[in-house]
């Protein structure tokens, strides 16, 4: 199939992956497999993150060309902060989702990249806004991403239902991305996978981390229903 | 002027579908949706991509419309020949290995992928996959443009111990998931159940498949 073509069409490391978020009443899951391969059948990392916090509450993360996506968002982080301090206070989720958004639509030429952005603001609390890939940005309850997500659009339809609690929101992210995983042979690894929330109940005192808290899944323990 | 129409269209009527067997214990269900597109254009929405090789042997259609529905008459009389030769019911098997000859001699010429299923009395139910030449016998098979759409669902969903009705609900789910989400498959549904007793052959409108959460609305 002429599916993964597109891959091999990016040069240099790619990360041929899977990238989903998930909106519950109190926050936010967002999640990536951690595979980086060059030219479909080289794994450059075994162990990539691909989930990236562009400010305290806010978290994005990167499909496509690794290259792009790591300079689009290190761009967005550093706009994200100046913005923030120029507010005088933590920015909105959808100031983030804009500013990637800005990026890949006005460079669209040049980049080959797409982002899920998520987080917890203190206006419209939890949100998850998709950047595809020429600049499109739209918000949804649920979204998933990136080469390995064709392969769980019927998972995802079938198992998303409104209004899940945080648990069950994270066996579904789990299982989507194990499912993906299986099937992709550009997805692989382990599971990485952060939960945003207003107030983070098992939280370390770590200043990056401060707000939301990060799982990490290994590939041999993957849960399956 | 613009018509719309793809003038030149190098492959012709191309069956992006999403096609499905499942075994259970005493039989097969089969289904397909029934989209032939030509391009952008759906040319017919009620395409039956299930064809019967034989009483008790049906195989789905994938792929070029016309390579996939000429390998299925090729097969239909070579098996009727063979049914005569050997005075019995053919087995399933004798069947996918008559599609698989033909898909794997012209392999390079041909573009189709069917899935041969059905009832015999030495195996009980089969389901055989034949994709590029290949030979699989599978619990289950998935093909066409719409099955990629529904990996993950039937890897979590699928059970060993599936029920006759069971079977026909996860086909069927299987189906809806598929068509809402591939632009080349839709339509109806067609579900073909296989056993012992004979075949039954449903068809489930458009409106009256299940419905699943839709996230943008």
């Amino acid at each position: 199939m002429n599916r993964h073509s597109f891959d091999s069409r990016v040069k240099g490391v790619s990360l041929g992956t899977t990238i989903l978020a998930v909106k519950f009443a109190g926050g936010v899951i967002i999640g990536s497999d951690s595979r980086a391969s060059m030219g479909g059948s080289y794994v450059s990392s075994k162990v990539i993150n691909k989930l990236v916090q562009v400010h305290d509450r806010i978290f994005c993360c990167m499909s496509g060309s690794l290259a792009d996506a790591q300079a689009i968002t290190r761009a967005a982080k550093f706009q994200l902060a100046f913005h923030s301090i120029q507010m005088d206070e933590p920015p909105l989720v959808m100031a983030a989702a804009s500013i990637m958004q800005e990026l890949c639509y006005q460079h669209k030429e040049e980049l080959s990249a797409g982002f899920i952005t998520a987080g917890w603001d203190r206006k419209k609390g939890p949100q998850v806004y998709s950047v595809s890939m020429g600049g499109m940005l739209v918000s949804q309850p649920f979204t998933i991403g990136g080469s390995g997500s064709t392969y769980i659009y019927g998972y995802a339809d079938a198992k998303y239902k409104p209004g899940m609690t945080r648990e069950e929101c994270q066996t579904f992210a789990v299982n989507a991305l194990a499912l993906a995983m299986g099937r992709d042979n550009v997805s692989g690894g382990v599971a990485h996978l952060a939960i945003i929330s207003e107030k983070g109940e098992d939280m370390k005192e770590d200043a990056d981390r401060a707000l939301s808290q990060s799982r990490c899944v290994m590939g041999n323990s993957k849960a399956k229903e | 002027m613009q018509d719309g129409i793809e003038h030149g269209s190098p492959s012709g009527l191309k069956m992006g579908t999403t096609i499905i067997a499942v075994e259970f214990d005493g039989g097969v269900v089969v289904g397909s949706d029934s989209r032939v597109s030509a391009g952008a254009s759906v040319v017919n929405r009620v395409m039956n991509k299930l064809s019967p090789l034989h009483d008790k042997i049906y195989c789905a259609l994938s792929g070029s419309a016309a390579d996939a529905q000429t390998i299925a008459e090729i097969v239909n009389y070579q098996l009727d020949v063979h049914s005569i030769e050997v005075d019995e019911d053919p087995l399933v098997c004798s069947a996918a290995t008559l599609v698989k000859n033909i898909s794997y001699k012209y392999k390079e010429e041909l573009s189709a992928h069917l899935i041969v299923a059905g009832w015999d009395r030495r195996a009980g139910g089969q389901v055989y996959a034949t994709l590029n030449g290949l030979l699989t016998r599978q619990p289950f098979a998935v093909g066409g443009s719409g099955s990629f759409y529904i990996y993950g669902f039937v890897d979590a969903e699928y059970r060993s111990d599936m029920t006759r009705q069971e079977c026909q609900e996860f086909v069927v789910n299987s189906l809806s998931l598929a068509m809402s989400r591939d632009g080349s498959s839709g339509g109806v549904a067609y579900v073909v159940t296989i056993d012992s007793e004979g075949v039954e052959e449903k068809c489930i409108l458009g409106n009256q498949l299940p419905t699943f959460y839709d996230p943008d609305i």
